[in-house]
């Protein structure tokens, strides 16, 4: 029995919402036909109310690995006691979600254990002995690799948003073995941890907003952005923009979206004098909805938008703005 | 904190913005019509050394492993204010195909570890988070592990400072949905290193012309490949929409408020 040990990603005790894509991912492994069996990785003790429900996405045994350096996010901790688990079991590989975590906790236990580590595969083609030939993706998104990955343990994240982060139907009601394991740690493995936390803002942030009011070079200047700061507030949404306003001092950088900057996923995300490029595309691609306001009806952004309206952002926000007042009273 | 030596590891990579076009085989891409730059969080890498070498004193090194083309990357760095650039080559990084991470972080590491033999360790070395093109997520991680130093990755803010018992240590943020994380760690270490930390710089007329004169010590390396095998690449499917035109100018504020309406937003 092999299984593919599967890191359950949480920030003291919570889940994100990508946090239960690794076990998608893990689930697709297995339809593939690498490991015979799913163990979700709990890390922490903080986290021990995550594992009630981890059966019911595949995994029919937690590992809850405890020890006292393991109290709050740790890279290197992480990925020790990560990498200690590799050693000792008869694992067939080892998973998370590529988010910025999970890729670097998954290279610290590949560095650690001298496996290679294959980031943000959205697909796996072909299992083949030990070694799958897999996909992953590069450019942030816009152009596929098909490697072939070799090792003894296959060191493996799941690209975000490519994999399921529901429930299984095929496990409804399933419940899964847990086992509390002390980790084992070297004495340098507390050296990189968080040891404080500033909180800018305790609202809607971009990555969380149902409504993302976005600009790009079209806006013009810092102060262009002022009827999309006004939209944004009155939707209790949150602002964005592309890199070419970061690069101009128009916007801070917390607010790109793109490669270089935040992933999304709105429900609507409506795009202001954004041409497009597919290097901000890839940041916002996961939007539900796209609304795309532009003056150049051959931007790229109006061609891939699902709503698009040709004119002037200046001029249109105010208007919007206003007809929303209007209809609220 | 005494003068600093600090070393920034950086790519070569097509311009972010340029159209990706592959060869026929699509075994490669096709560079014919590429700018190349340096990858985005390593230029980021770059002004910070240079702004921390203007704090603390010391002196910054640039670093690169790539084909003879990656000379440009290092003049680069050298023309907005690094003082000694390193190539670490090999025959076989002809074009623009990359070594795999396991094999780029050897060959990284024994460089480094070559550099420090001979001029003493660095204190802070930068990578940049991921490069823009690959993004393994994983050669700074590995070389690191391999010099066995600490290192945080994502990060948009530094600052040296002494640790509690008076030791050369840094203070690094790292951004977090509500706001940022505080990492500390003695030195020596190793950040990687996101846009957004500083607004790089542009080469002044007597720096680009100080950058065609530098002397750029070149280091040549063999390669010990790893597990990750690169066989083709595939651009990403074409996403087809079917745009409904909700309208031309101020007019169109109606039928766009009605679009919130209708998805439950207003």
């Amino acid at each position: 029995m092999s299984e593919i040990l599967t890191l359950i990603e949480h920030d003291r005790g919570e889940a994100g919402e990508t946090s239960y894509q690794a076990l998608g991912f893990a689930r697709a492994l297995l339809a593939a036909g690498v490991g015979s069996s799913i163990t979700a990785v709990v890390i922490g003790t903080e986290a021990d109310a995550l594992v009630a429900d981890l059966g019911a996405y595949g995994a029919t045994q937690v590992v809850l690995l405890h020890h006292t350096e393991l109290t709050d996010y740790a890279p290197e901790a992480w990925g020790d006691a990560l990498a200690g688990l590799v050693a000792s079991r008869a694992s067939a590989a080892v998973v998370a979600t590529g988010t910025d975590r999970g890729n670097e906790v998954l290279a610290h236990v590949a560095a650690a254990s001298d496996l290679p580590f294959a980031a943000n595969v959205t697909e796996i083609r072909q299992a083949d002995g030990p070694a799958v030939e897999l996909t992953r993706v590069r450019w942030g998104g816009s152009l596929l690799e098909q490697s072939r990955l070799d090792a003894a343990v296959l060191v493996m994240s799941g690209a975000t948003h490519a994999f399921d982060g529901d429930p299984s139907a095929d496990h409804v009601g399933a419940s899964a073995a847990v086992d509390g394991v002390e980790a084992t740690l070297p004495d340098t493995a507390a050296r990189t941890r968080i040891v404080d936390r500033v909180t800018l803002s305790s609202g809607i942030t971009l990555t969380t907003a149902a409504v993302v009011v976005s600009g790009g070079r079209g806006v013009g200047s810092a102060d262009g952005f002022a009827p999309l700061v006004e939209l944004a507030e009155l939707l209790g949404g949150a602002v964005g923009c592309s890199r070419v306003v970061t690069n101009n001092g128009w916007r801070p950088h917390s607010d790109q979206v793109g490669q270089t900057g935040k992933r999304i996923a709105p429900e609507l995300y409506i795009a202001c004098g954004i041409s497009g490029a597919i290097q901000h595309w890839v940041g916002m691609m996961a939007s539900k909805h796209v609304l795309a306001i532009n003056t150049d009806g051959e931007a790229n952004m109006v061609g891939t938008a699902e709503y698009a309206v040709i004119g002037d952002l200046h001029k249109i926000l105010p208007a919007v703005s206003a007809e929303i007042r209007r209809r609220r009273g | 904190m005494g003068a600093l030596r600090i070393l920034v590891c950086v790519k070569r990579v097509p311009a972010p913005g340029a159209r990706i076009t592959l060869t026929a085989d699509h075994t490669a891409i096709d560079v014919k019509n590429l700018g190349f730059t340096t990858s985005p969080h390593e230029e980021c890498a770059v002004e910070e050394a240079i702004r921390l070498v203007e704090q603390h004193g010391g002196e910054a090194t640039v670093l690169t492993l790539g084909a003879a083309e990656a000379d440009e990357q290092l003049r680069y760095a050298v023309s907005v204010g690094i003082a000694k650039a390193v190539h670490v080559t090999h025959p076989s990084l002809s074009g623009e195909g990359d070594w795999d991470p396991q094999a780029t972080a050897r060959a990284l590491a024994e460089a480094i570890g070559t550099i420090e033999a001979a001029d003493g360790a660095f204190d802070l070395i930068l990578f940049g988070n991921e490069s823009a093109d690959a993004g393994g997520f994983q050669v700074g991680v590995r070389v690191a592990r391999t010099l066995g130093r600490p290192i945080v990755n994502g990060i948009k803010a530094i600052t040296i400072e002494s640790g509690p018992a008076g030791q050369p240590a840094v203070s690094a943020q790292r951004e977090s949905t509500s706001g940022f994380e505080v990492y500390n760690l003695d030195l020596p270490a190793v950040l990687g290193v996101k846009e957004g930390l500083n607004l790089p710089r542009y080469p002044t007329l007597p720096g680009r012309l100080k950058s065609k004169k530098a002397e750029v010590a070149v280091h040549t390396v063999e390669p010990t490949p790893g597990g990750l095998l690169t066989e083709n690449f595939d651009n990403a499917a074409e996403v087809v929409v079917q745009t409904t035109m909700l309208g031309t100018g101020e007019e169109s504020a109606p039928a766009i408020v009605d679009l919130i309406e209708r998805l439950g937003l207003l």
